[in-house]
């Protein structure tokens, strides 16, 4: 193919245009383009022709840019027909160009940008608004769950058992390898810790206390639920949401089910029953761990371990550990339906909404049990 | 009509399964340039397993497959990226990219390929947008804020961004309305007359084998049972065809357009 490009001759007041080459996109239209609009401006108030007996090929692109030197934006005047001022060329090519006449644009224009600072200010108080229509919203679903959980509670008929051992299966059961083994080396971390600082002092028998009290009080519960935020919170919002996309939602309301009741509820009563179970497994799995690195680096024997621990660590410890996990499984199952309840429009959307599920469900987690340390520091326990 | 040389697609013996489950079979189908064809076929034949097979989304388990005389089951990585450059595909639901406006979407093949200044981008988008008969403003709209109809019109723009020698469209019209459809096939119909396209169209729509076709092949029994002009096709002893032209809405579609398989005259699409 031949390049495209034109030769430009002045005669009086009109302007010759010779094309010539293969006016195909491809070939290097882009290249010429500011040459045409620049022949575009100049010819403004003189006569135009362009001759088209040196043309090769032509596209739509091709046909466009002609057409857009020729009528400047519809400000050339005196234009008789759609192919006023085109000469030669043969049928398919005068065709085109023609056609191309109906479906050219004004000029566009862009609009002018504002400064960076107003852009800057606008996203700050955008994402300002969104935050407080977001957290209210939120409280509101919050309330709708709590409702919706009462009512189903106390007509028992109306909880879907299927549907909630379905959901404790899905994250509670089947997540108990992935929790247990991430407890373990938890524990493990925490003992090698231990042994390393606690040595430096001749205090080696207190990585017994630093493990029971980390492992039973924060680390259990706290890692388990962030792993089930990310697990299973984000999972719902994927489901929820992808079910919203698809109109399902939109149908059960019309056939006349409840989603709080169908959907929200069973998800969050699982949720709530299955984190204890899970956080528990993980705070004895994180002691085997702890007791397991304990031998073997320190010759602490398990049995002095379990003494040790039986002593020392107040039953306490155990109890406020697990006594977070139900609030934590709430607090993740709400966020995470909540999510999937407001995707709309698009599949982009779903996503977004499934980080935003993980990022605020994690948050409000770790709030949550800060809250809880101070509860039980004034508490003294 | 145009000669055997210029057969743009041609399918010979092509055998496609899902497993045990055998879609196509000893399957020939020639596609000749410049023209409409139609492929209909019930729901399951595998009318779109046979489009994604011939632009190379799903293998093939036997045959031979000429796209521009590139041999899609054979060719590599380099020639069919060639294929595809001369290919436009409109896909049922519009597959447009959700995160892009649907300037951003009909640019995206443009982009992809050619590195252009950004005015000639615009007006080429511009052009694209105006040649589908989308308004002006919906240039800048996500597809999650378009209509079905609108969704579709945007996916034909991408699909033409390139000037493509060929189009596939999957099922174009359905989910319109009647009007839509119609404006539809007049659209595909006169693009295909002032861009010289050549266009393969899946469709369950008996409306647009009027309006549109020039050639119809029909698929049943894992293979292309009929496949010339409609006339002809619907003379096929075939009972599916027999039901699918005879039935209740076949008999509508040829009250409606007449017995001539020629088409709806040619209006320029308002813009």
């Amino acid at each position: 193919m031949n390049a495209p490009g034109f030769i430009r001759e002045e005669r009086d007041d009109t302007i010759f245009v010779r094309v010539e080459g293969d006016w195909i996109l491809e070939n290097g239209l882009g290249r010429i383009d500011k040459a045409l609009r620049q022949l575009s401006m100049d010819s403004l108030n003189q006569n135009l022709i362009i001759d088209l007996d040196g043309l090769g090929l032509i596209d739509t692109t091709g046909a466009m840019m002609l057409q857009r030197t020729m009528r400047h934006c519809g400000k050339r005047e005196s234009l008789t027909d759609l192919l006023h001022g085109f000469q030669g060329g043969n049928g398919r090519q005068r065709k085109l160009i023609e056609r191309a006449a109906s479906v050219l644009e004004d000029c566009p224009v862009d609009a002018p940008r504002p400064s960076q600072f107003i852009i800057l200010l606008d996203r700050v108080g955008r994402s300002a608004e969104n935050m407080i229509a977001d957290g209210l919203a939120i409280t509101s679903f919050l309330g709708q769950t709590l409702v919706t959980l009462v009512r189903v509670l106390s007509q028992p008929k109306k909880l879907r058992m299927t549907s909630l051992v379905h959901h404790m299966e899905e994250s509670g059961l089947n997540a108990t390898l992935i929790v247990g083994l991430m407890s373990f080396m938890i524990g493990a971390v925490v003992a090698f810790m231990g042994a390393k600082i606690l040595s430096q002092f001749n205090a080696s028998i207190f990585t017994v206390e630093l493990i029971g009290i980390s492992v039973l009080r924060e680390f259990g519960v706290l890692l388990t639920a962030i792993l089930i935020a990310g697990r299973s919170g984000s999972a719902y919002t994927a489901q929820l949401g992808s079910m919203n996309l698809n109109e399902e939602i939109d149908a059960m309301r019309v056939i006349g089910i409840d989603p709080m009741e169908a959907l929200v509820v069973p998800r969050v009563l699982a949720m709530v029953l299955v984190l204890p179970a899970l956080a528990f497994i993980a705070a004895m799995l994180g002691l085997l761990g702890g007791a397991l690195v304990s031998w073997t680096v320190m010759d602490i024997s398990p049995a002095l371990f379990l003494t040790r621990t039986q002593d020392a660590i107040v039953i306490e410890n155990f109890f406020v550990g697990l006594v977070k996990a139900p609030f934590f499984a709430f607090v993740i199952a709400v966020i995470g339906c909540y999510q999937g309840m407001s995707v709309e429009g698009s599949s982009e959307n779903l996503g977004k909404r499934t980080t935003m599920s993980v990022v605020q469900s994690l948050f409000l987690v770790i709030v949550i049990d800060a809250m809880f340390a101070i509860l039980f520091l004034e508490l003294d326990i | 009509m145009t000669d055997a040389s210029n057969i743009i697609i041609s399918v010979k013996g092509l055998k496609t399964a899902f497993g045990d489950f055998v879609v196509h079979e000893n399957l020939d189908l020639d596609v000749r340039e410049g023209e409409i064809i139609a492929v209909v076929g019930g729901s399951g034949t595998g009318k779109s397993v046979l489009m994604r097979t011939i632009l190379g989304l799903n293998p093939a388990r036997e045959g031979a497959i000429r796209v521009f005389d590139t041999d899609i089951l054979k060719a590599d990585e380099r020639d069919l990226h060639e294929v595809d450059l001369q290919v436009g595909v409109l896909f049922q639901s519009g597959a447009l990219f959700s995160s892009m406006t649907v300037l951003e979407n009909v640019l995206a093949p443009v982009r992809e390929h050619l590195s252009l200044p950004w005015e000639l981008q615009r007006d080429l988008g511009a052009m694209k947008i105006a040649m589908v008969g989308l308004p002006r403003d919906a240039a800048n709209k996500f597809p999650s804020e378009l209509s079905g109809g609108m969704r579709k019109r945007a996916g034909l723009a991408r699909a033409l961004a390139m000037d493509p020698k060929l189009v596939f469209l999957d099922e174009p019209t359905a989910g319109l309305d009647p009007i839509g459809a119609a404006k539809f096939d007049e659209l595909i119909v006169s693009l295909k007359d002032s861009l010289g396209l050549t266009v393969f169209i899946i469709t369950h729509d008996l409306d647009t084998l009027y309006a549109a076709s020039d050639r119809v092949a029909v698929l049943a029994d894992r293979k292309v049972i009929a496949v010339g002009p409609l006339d002809e096709v619907r003379e096929t002893p075939h009972p599916w065809i027999q039901e699918y032209f005879s039935g209740p809405r076949g008999r509508a579609a040829l009250k409606s357009n007449g017995t001539v398989s020629g088409r709806m005259p040619e209006k320029s699409d308002g813009s």
